[in-house]
């Protein structure tokens, strides 16, 4: 009689033991699809890891109101689980294994910033899970053969790409004097690899490559340098803190160059902190709200931005609108799929081809997005120093003429 | 395209002045890190921080539409106060410890306000405009931001005035005294615990001007404290505790080496040069003082 006892509690409590654990083990609870993503909220990176999860959320409340993810004639809704990576590779690391191995989670969302997807797809890779991110661009995430990475964004080293061709067009087809200034991180290399390329294809020559070291806030020395050699373009990409830097340093040494190509740089902010001194600066930008790219959800970019804004209390930048569009893409893939197999939803990813308010999205074998073009948007201010991004290039998209040379300090 | 500094002559020019000017900064912050260093014997990692910390003030003020110049009063002033209340929570429990705790407990402080200025004030790079325009020399070919000249000129009032402060004032006296010997100059009646408060609490004033002429000249970002620490510690390892101008000319050469490393080896190598200095004057200190120990046999 004991022994039966103790036989029928033992099996009761492995019985209930085990249905909590497949209660906690399965990514679709429910009508719920469970998502995981690391994301930086703390750190360096809290701020455009707030934008990434700000456009996270927008996507899922928009996709559930407008009647969630239809997978084998039931419907399912969208939810995330976030943690802190606190803008730490190895802490990003550990989470992406927390949420897979602990939290069950079989789909993930990406984090902010190239080098935490780097710290994170090997990860999702070892399980097989399959991750749509939308803030990675560096070009190494699409050369090391991840068949479950996805990018909806274009890679980094076409970040700056049409600057230079806009150039050299400019200056009737033949190459250009090409001096550059690049932080030492994995995204902003491959913008300078992207530039050597471009530099190559068009018989331009590069005649300053400095590398700005993370710490560095101060270019003097290269301004010093390019107003010694005169070149034709000045490109620079060190995330905000060089953009700042650069517009900041070029005013005060009132540095003249006929083109002055960055990455990150916002208008709104630019022009916050130094006003009409960031006139005339192009911008590499992912995406910009005047595109007339569409979808059934958010219509179009200026809907999307009017409706973030009145969400969140601020213009979206393109950081928000990618990580939109990744929850647009999995719901697209689920529902192609019509399974929550690992394998034929990351078959369905591969096989992605759709339009969003974001943009194209065609997945090369890489997993990067090769159907967007990137924009180049010029800062223009007007007389009482307001300032905003007007698309300049590729000329499909232009809503203003880019004003080219960039007039001299003296007659500003 | 090596060596262009010099091929152009210009660019010597403007490196030599452009360093001379950060410099001069640098030197301020060595200057605090020196005066508590010897007072104290505490080496203090968050130094760099303390001036960050500083620097968001004289943003702040900025933000709310008062010149960014007025926070180098400002600042100071509240630095000061952030500087007691840190040796009153920490430092006091470390201060006649083993070099090696004090080491910790301000990196503690160090991680602690990185985080909680990133949580307060947010992870954006930020900077206050002067609005002080540009002096152009040579035809355009030299052009000195006048808002480094200011920085420059303040830091050297402020050298100059606290120089004088410890010549001159009770408390002045009461700290060198405290320096030179702590025991002997409690015996004679000095309060050591309020000198050690006043001490830290300079030493913080000096990092809220030098933040806030930061704030003015280049940008502000909660993680970018420790290249600064780094920078006053150097300075403050060539020249020696209690040698102020040392400290000015050490200062004033590592501004000046910086600028041409960034010319001559490369950007990449500017921040690098300074650790290998670092390194390169330790062994030879080290060297001059095994030397010394045999002559002493």
């Amino acid at each position: 009689m004991k022994i039966k006892n103790i036989i029928i509690t033992f099996v009761s409590a492995i019985a209930i033991l085990f249905s909590t654990s497949v209660v906690s083990f399965a990514k679709v609870v429910g009508d719920k699809i469970i998502l995981g993503a690391a994301i930086s909220l703390t750190g360096k990176y809290s701020s455009n890891g707030v934008h990434t999860q700000n456009g996270y959320n927008m996507a899922v409340d928009r996709i559930n109101e407008m009647g969630g993810v239809k997978v084998g004639g039931k419907t399912y809704k969208f939810d995330i689980i976030y943690y802190d990576d606190e803008s730490n590779p190895k802490r990003a690391a550990q989470l992406a294994e927390r949420l897979i191995s602990q939290d069950g989670v079989e789909f993930m969302l990406g984090p902010y910033s190239s080098g935490l997807t780097k710290a994170i797809a090997p990860v999702t890779e070892k399980y097989g899970v399959p991750m749509v991110e939308a803030n990675g661009a560096s070009r190494s995430l699409f050369t090391k053969g991840y068949k479950y990475l996805f990018a909806v964004l274009a890679p980094a080293n076409l970040y700056l790409d049409v600057a230079i061709e806009t150039a050299v067009a400019l200056n009737g087809g033949k190459g250009v004097r090409i001096a550059q200034a690049f932080e030492q991180d994995a995204f902003s290399q491959d913008v300078r690899l992207g530039i050597l390329d471009a530099a190559e294809r068009t018989g331009s020559k590069i005649i300053i490559d400095d590398k700005l070291p993370k710490e560095l806030n101060d270019m003097a020395a290269t301004l010093a340098k390019v107003k010694a050699v005169k070149p034709d373009v000045l490109v620079v990409s060190g995330h905000t803190k060089g953009a700042l830097t650069a517009i900041r340093q070029i005013a005060e040494m009132k540095v003249d160059v006929p083109m002055l190509a960055m990455t990150h740089c916002d208008a709104a902010k630019l022009s916050k902190q130094h006003g009409k001194n960031s006139q005339y600066a192009l911008c590499a930008s992912q995406w910009h709200k005047t595109l007339t790219y569409k979808d059934d959800f958010f219509k179009d970019g200026m809907t999307y931005a009017a409706d973030f804004e009145k969400l969140f209390g601020y213009d979206p930048p393109y950081q928000s609108a990618e990580s939109s569009a990744a929850l647009l893409v999995f719901k697209d893939a689920f529902e192609r799929a019509n399974t929550f197999d690992q394998k034929k939803v990351r078959d369905a990813l591969a096989a992605t081809n759709m339009q969003t308010f974001y943009g194209n999205i065609k997945f090369a074998e890489g997993g990067q997005n090769v159907d967007k073009p990137m924009v180049l948007f010029q800062v223009m201010c007007d007389d009482a120093g307001k300032c905003e991004n007007k698309v300049v290039a590729p000329l499909k998209w232009a809503s203003a003429e880019l004003i080219h040379p960039i007039p001299k300090w003296s007659e500003r | 395209m090596d060596f262009l500094i010099f091929q152009v002559p210009m660019l010597t020019l403007q490196a030599v002045l452009d360093g001379l000017l950060l410099g001069i900064l640098f030197a301020l912050i060595a200057y605090g890190m020196a005066l508590q260093w010897g007072v104290m014997n505490i080496i203090n990692i968050a130094q760099g921080d303390l001036v960050i910390l500083g620097g968001y003030i004289a943003y702040f003020m900025y933000l709310y539409g008062i010149h960014p110049a007025w926070g180098v009063i400002v600042s100071p002033i509240i630095m000061y106060f952030v500087g007691v209340i840190i040796y009153k929570l920490v430092i006091n429990k470390v201060v006649d410890r083993d070099l090696f705790i004090s080491i910790l407990a301000t990196f503690g402080i160090s991680i602690l306000f990185m985080q909680l200025m990133n949580f307060a004030f947010g992870a954006d790079v930020v900077l206050a405009n002067s609005g002080y325009g540009t002096t152009m020399l040579f035809d355009n070919s030299v052009t000195l931001p006048n808002s480094k000249i200011f920085s420059a000129f303040i830091s050297i009032v402020f050298a100059i005035g606290l120089v004088i402060y410890m010549k001159k004032s009770k408390l002045g006296r009461a700290i060198r005294a405290t320096a030179q010997n702590a025991r002997a100059a409690k015996i004679l009646g000095v309060d050591t615990e309020k000198v050690y408060a006043a001490t830290f609490g300079i030493n913080a004033a000096l990092c809220g001007v030098a933040g806030a002429l930061i704030s003015i000249t280049f940008t502000i970002h909660p993680y970018m404290g420790l290249p600064y620490t780094i920078r006053s510690f150097m300075i403050v390892i060539v020249a020696g505790l209690g040698n102020l101008p040392g400290v000015a000319m050490s200062g004033m050469g590592l501004g000046v080496f910086e600028e041409f490393a960034d010319y001559i080896l490369g950007t990449e190598f500017r921040i690098g040069s300074v650790f290998l200095l670092l390194v390169l004057i330790l062994v030879y200190r080290r060297f001059k003082l095994s030397r010394k120990r045999e002559y002493l046999k």
